[in-house]
């Protein structure tokens, strides 16, 4: 089974539908023990970094996150639940992450902000083309090895990291059309 | 570097695609559904459904609507006319669109923006401008186009971005079903006023339209309607075409 975090913010069914598209079945909760249980988990995060880090902590989501990472079950963490992986974010400053990887989440100097549309990435493994984003911030890791993809927004950012059995991608590629499929695909019929 | 962006555009009445779709070559061309896949697969980077409908009673239909495509269709979807309540945006988001646009609503009621990017981000709330020609500046226009709000329009998409408004949504009414090309004036100096995207709308009628307001109009993305479903162009024809003339698109 599929779980999909939901924590009260973000419209978790076009992630959903998508994987509905993809024949797999998965269930949207908030339920730490059904989290705990799934056989692959996707937190597809949106709103700032402190207000995730605070609804998950309110539901007790942040213990079952690490729980799960920690049995090596495989993870997708999309936007925002991407950037709560790391340390701290500069969107909120007093707050700390999850800390799964080392390195913070840095906003955009330059362009229009939050970037919206469709941008290129160039990745290891998970291919290269326009994938679908929305973003101010983007992650920058210590241990350079996770970058999966990159992208480039007036500065060349990371787009995807990936170390083990967590995959995490700052688009949203339930939103990229035929490509962002694809990549959920590849991720699902990994595990 | 972030692609821009060729955005279709659905007039939907009652259920119903309306305008111009008469020359698509569908045995049912009304049906949204099936308009939906069939712009997905020729590569619209995002739809734009305008609900025209009339009467209250059927508003519900566009919910339903964008709950089916959002099924099938893996790319951002947009919903705007006459959404004037945080109710009406909590359950367009939910049926499955990334964004919803304000209009009307904003003008006579500004805190509606402020709440609705503060409650569901500024990526899901878009400003919607009816922009005018006035002397040498533009005014708001509302309820379809149809009434002076006498408000400066620039004024107002800076007071609206500073509210939180992801995008701006910017129609020309003088450019309107023309096809004399969009307002290039226009979405120029928005778009350099601005911190916020710029979707340009009104007035397409050649690829070098399209390929001008990217360029010269500054704008991020392009709306059209009539072009794509009189089957004038296909969006791949404008596409191609941008990209030869060195216009960064998804292909």
């Amino acid at each position: 089974m599929i779980a999909i975090i939901d924590y009260g913010s973000g419209n978790v069914n076009s992630v959903k539908n998508a994987l509905d598209c993809l024949g797999c079945y998965s269930v949207i909760t908030s339920n730490p023990k059904e989290i705990l249980e799934a056989d692959k988990l996707i937190f597809p995060g949106v709103g700032a970094f402190g207000d995730a880090m605070k609804e998950l902590k309110k539901r007790k989501l942040d213990g079952a996150i690490k729980s799960f990472i920690e049995s090596k079950k495989p993870f997708l963490g999309i936007c925002i639940g991407l950037q709560v992986l790391f340390e701290e974010s500069e969107e909120s400053p007093n707050v700390k992450g999850l800390g799964i990887f080392k390195g913070k989440v840095l906003r955009f100097k330059k362009g229009k902000i939050p970037q919206i549309g469709w941008n290129k990435i160039s990745s290891k493994t998970i291919g290269n083309g326009y994938v679908y984003f929305v973003n101010s911030y983007y992650p920058v890791p210590e241990d350079k090895g996770i970058i999966e993809s990159t992208s480039d927004y007036y500065i060349k950012f990371t787009a995807a990291v990936k170390k083990d059995n967590v995959f995490a991608t700052q688009f949203h590629p339930e939103k990229s059309g035929k490509f962002g499929q694809e990549i959920l695909r590849k991720w699902l019929n990994a595990g | 570097m972030l692609a821009k962006r060729i955005i279709v555009c659905l007039d939907v009445k009652d259920g119903r695609v309306v305008k111009g779709v008469k020359f698509v070559n569908f045995r049912d061309a009304g049906n949204p559904i099936d308009l939906a896949k069939y712009y997905n697969e020729q590569g619209a980077d995002e739809l734009s459904f305008l609900d025209i409908t009339a009467s209250y009673e059927k508003r519900k239909i566009i919910i339903d609507i964008i709950r089916k495509v959002a099924k099938e269709v893996f790319i951002p979807l947009s919903v705007g006319g006459g959404i004037n309540n945080i109710e009406a945006i909590r359950k367009l988001l939910n049926a499955g669109a990334e964004k919803v646009s304000i209009g009307t609503a904003a003008v006579k009621n500004p805190n509606l923006v402020k709440e609705a990017a503060k409650k569901f981000g500024s990526q899901a709330i878009v400003l919607s401008i009816d922009a005018k020609r006035k002397n040498n500046s533009w005014t708001v226009y509302i309820n379809g186009g149809r009434e002076d709000a006498n408000i400066d329009a620039l004024d107002f998409a800076k007071k609206m971005e500073k509210y939180g408004a992801g995008e701006l949504l910017l129609n020309s009414i003088d450019r309107d079903g023309t096809k004399k090309g969009y307002d290039l004036e226009l979405n120029k100096r928005f778009s350099e006023e601005l911190n916020i995207p710029i979707i340009a709308s009104g007035g397409a009628g050649s690829l070098e339209d399209i390929r001008d307001v990217l360029t010269i109009g500054k704008a991020d993305a392009a709306l059209a309607a009539s072009i794509f479903h009189y089957k004038k162009y296909t969006i791949n024809d404008v596409k191609e075409y941008l990209r030869k003339n060195g216009v960064g698109v998804r292909i």
